[in-house]
């Protein structure tokens, strides 16, 4: 359809729990929740030290729109509520919660009235659902956009690009009916009558082929078989290589008429108006080559690493490194004591020999970052830039090279030869060129 | 439990690393040596060992002199290496191997910087010190020889149209195989092919650089002679398909984005057909290649892309 799709990069894929239906874990002892786990700001704890809280209980509210609430995903007594140092390096307050292993569940649960677009809204801030393809943002703010724009079309984001993730592609073999409620509700109470399409990897064939055949007889929803190249989930990727159509820097998607929502956050969204639980448990792919059984597992969110581990079967051999969500763009923790999150789709646990990154050699000028790069950047003239003395011409040139277009999705550095910390530089001169700007606008 | 590694993501990285990048280019070399011995005897494995060994040896010892880690197991040096001894005749004395060596390894790559870092191709600036520095010291012979070099005295299919002698041009057939006069490494087309077309499917290379190189030179040189047969001579003649698949997508002093390398390539092949034809020397590869290397940031620059929705101009 166009001549030339982004994102071409082959990475392996990994994805050996594809055909493991997810299995769902006991109540851990503990759980921990840090009050940042979207985009936005933190929420703000409701109970406090001694409080009993039952599943699905509001334990931390959200501050504002650009916020998200959080449930408690376990019955049983907070703790402490004390500052604990997540896995991006800053501290937030964070509750703790000692199970009780019963999981009463909350008498307050019930399905919320959903009437219109704004009590869909309402009820998607409150379920605490946020992006859960593991961008974070909360999927209300994101629902705001289409009262004041056209809506055209909806992507349905079930591109799963990342390296043995398999959560979206479970929910959509296992689950494809709550898609296709979700789907439904959105076409009941989204205006314009968006299109839809289902963006899927055609290494997924199953689901290509389920998620079809669920929407056989509707003729506004179609499945759009995308490359196995990554990154095909990233946002603006997804939207070029469905639709032709480029996002411009100063513009968000909405604006042009484009929604992307993952394929998870519409099935949660759906079974949240259905049952009234709000988001206290997610499937989490572990794998890894450290992992004894590498498999799909309902996690309560707030449990810690090592419980989920120890739950899955446990390890096969040490664990030098642990990531948090897939291996191009997750975080790895320091601890396995960390607790899964809202946007935690995997734990990936490596074995020292995978761990260990290969020593960083001198660039050869080969030119494959460039190649790599989604967004079609020159990560070259990043270094270009960090080698000028100049700080105005420095700033000048990774400003003009539009560095803050880089989605962080790694391909510049998996695909280079001489093994260098590419994105790591690009983040670090990403903020420097951002307090830069912040400091040229206070001089003004 | 240990500590955990913490760093920043990706995670997981290529196995394609220099290493394994320059275990290619020297294994796509190997049908090229292999007929170069069986052309040119046992003198052109001494001319190809004495270059591999000494740019080796000129890069370990310079790294050990300046302190500098070693960079001898990437295996950049023994291509250079390589890559100089197939632009010598095979009769080559072994100090030109090491004088060669030696100028390409510590003038023109390590004191650049090292791998990387030198603007210029180290084996063709070498190949290009070697034919003037010697052409007037040595003689009348060695200069034929390092321009386009002979090995028993005849002259060069290139020297052969440049004098326009072209009834004793060799057959197409022995200029694919290499059954003629010339650098060692050069004659044999076919081995250089083979060799090109294992790099393109290993995505060491692109295929648009020697297709368009090699492309430019048959065009050009038709449009000028009017002569389809001497076209394809002037493809075969000469250092084209050695630079085409192996000297002109050199990494360091290419352009890094494809569109540049394209424009190299042109470049390339323009330069390389107005020295041929209207210049005072049989050959101009290597002056090509030359002059283009010292061009290729400007050209990467101009042939930069525009970042994907970036308002405005590139």
């Amino acid at each position: 359809m166009f001549e030339k799709l982004l994102g071409k990069l082959r990475i392996p894929h990994l994805k050996s729990t594809a055909s493991c239906e997810p299995v769902v874990m006991d109540a851990p002892s503990e759980v921990i929740f840090p009050t940042l786990q979207h985009r936005g700001k933190p929420a703000i704890p409701v109970v406090k030290a001694t409080d009993t809280v039952k599943v699905g209980q509001l334990i931390a509210e959200a501050d504002g729109k650009m916020s998200s609430p959080i449930y408690s995903s376990v019955s049983g007594k907070v703790t402490k509520i004390d500052l604990h140092l997540g896995a991006d390096g800053r501290k937030y307050p964070s509750i703790r919660i000692e199970s009780d292993g019963l999981m009463t569940v909350c008498e307050d649960i019930k399905p919320p009235v959903v009437e219109d677009l704004d009590t869909l809204i309402e009820a998607i801030h409150a379920s605490g659902i946020i992006g859960l393809g593991g961008a974070g943002f909360p999927t209300a703010v994101k629902l705001e956009g289409v009262k004041n724009n056209k809506l055209e079309t909806v992507i349905i984001n079930g591109a799963e690009c990342e390296p043995y993730l398999t959560c979206d592609a479970r929910m959509m073999l296992d689950n494809p009916e709550l898609i296709f409620e979700g789907v439904e509700l959105l076409k009941k109470y989204l205006p314009d009558t968006p299109r839809f399409i289902f963006g899927i990897e055609t290494n997924k064939p199953e689901c290509i082929e389920t998620v079809a055949r669920v929407f056989a007889d509707d003729e506004s929803v179609s499945v759009m078989p995308l490359p196995t190249l990554y990154p095909q989930g990233a946002e603006k990727v997804l939207i070029y290589n469905t639709l032709g159509i480029t996002v411009p820097e100063n513009k968000l998607p909405i604006e042009l008429g484009v929604m992307v929502m993952n394929v998870t956050t519409l099935a949660l969204i759906a079974k949240y108006v259905k049952d009234g639980m709000p988001l206290t448990s997610r499937c989490v792919t572990l794998d890894g080559s450290a992992v004894k059984e590498p498999k799909n597992v309902i996690v309560p969110i707030g449990a810690k690493v090592r419980d989920v581990i120890e739950f899955a079967g446990g390890l096969k051999c040490e664990a030098a490194k642990i990531i948090l969500g897939g291996p191009m763009t997750g975080v790895s923790i320091y601890s396995d004591e960390e607790p899964v999150i809202k946007t935690t789709g995997g734990i990936i646990a490596l074995s020292k020999k995978d761990a260990l990154a290969n020593k960083s050699t001198a660039c050869i000028h080969c030119g494959r970052c460039t190649e790599a790069c989604p967004q079609l950047l020159d990560p070259t003239s990043f270094g270009r830039a960090a080698k000028l003395d100049n700080v105005d011409d420095k700033m000048q040139l990774l400003d003009e090279s539009r560095i803050n277009l880089c989605v962080e999705c790694g391909s510049c550095s998996f695909v280079c030869p001489a093994n260098r910390p590419i994105l790591e530089n690009i983040r670090t001169m990403k903020a420097s060129l951002r307090e830069y700007k912040a400091h040229k606008a206070g001089l003004k | 439990m240990e500590k955990l590694i913490v760093s920043s993501s990706p995670h997981i990285r290529t196995k394609v690393t220099t290493k394994v990048i320059m275990r290619d280019v020297l294994i796509a070399l190997t049908p090229a040596a292999v007929a170069s011995v069986v052309l040119f005897g046992l003198s052109a494995l001494l001319v190809i060992a004495v270059c591999v060994a000494s740019s080796v040896l000129f890069e370990f010892l310079f790294n050990l002199l300046v302190k500098k880690e070693q960079t001898v197991s990437d295996l950049s040096a023994a291509v250079t290496g390589l890559l100089l001894a197939f632009s010598l005749p095979a009769n080559a004395e072994i100090y030109h191997c090491i004088v060669g060596s030696f100028f390409a390894i510590v003038i023109v790559k390590c004191l650049f910087g090292g791998i990387g870092c030198n603007f210029a191709n180290p084996a063709v600036a070498s190949r290009v010190l070697l034919l003037i520095a010697f052409s007037s010291s040595v003689g009348d012979k060695v200069a034929t020889n390092f321009m386009d070099p002979e090995l028993v005295g005849g002259a060069t299919p290139l020297e052969a149209i440049k004098s326009g002698a072209t009834d004793s041009l060799p057959s197409l057939i022995d200029m694919l195989v290499g059954n003629r006069m010339g650098a060692l490494g050069e004659t044999c087309a076919i081995a250089l092919i083979v060799g090109g077309v294992y790099l393109i499917l290993r995505r060491v290379i692109k295929w648009q650089i020697p297709v368009i190189y090699i492309g430019t030179v048959f065009v050009l040189s038709f449009i000028i002679k009017m002569d389809f047969n001497l076209a394809l001579y002037e493809v075969l003649g000469g250092g084209v398909v050695i630079a085409a698949f192996f000297m002109i997508t050199d990494y360091v002093t290419t352009p890094t984005n494809t569109l540049g390398k394209m424009v190299f390539a042109l470049g390339a092949a323009l330069i390389t057909v107005l020295i041929r034809f209207f210049g005072s020397y049989p050959e101009g590869v290597s002056f090509a290649i030359l002059i283009m290397n010292i061009l290729s940031p400007y050209v990467e620059r101009l042939c930069s892309r525009k970042p994907f929705g970036k308002v405005g101009k590139k």
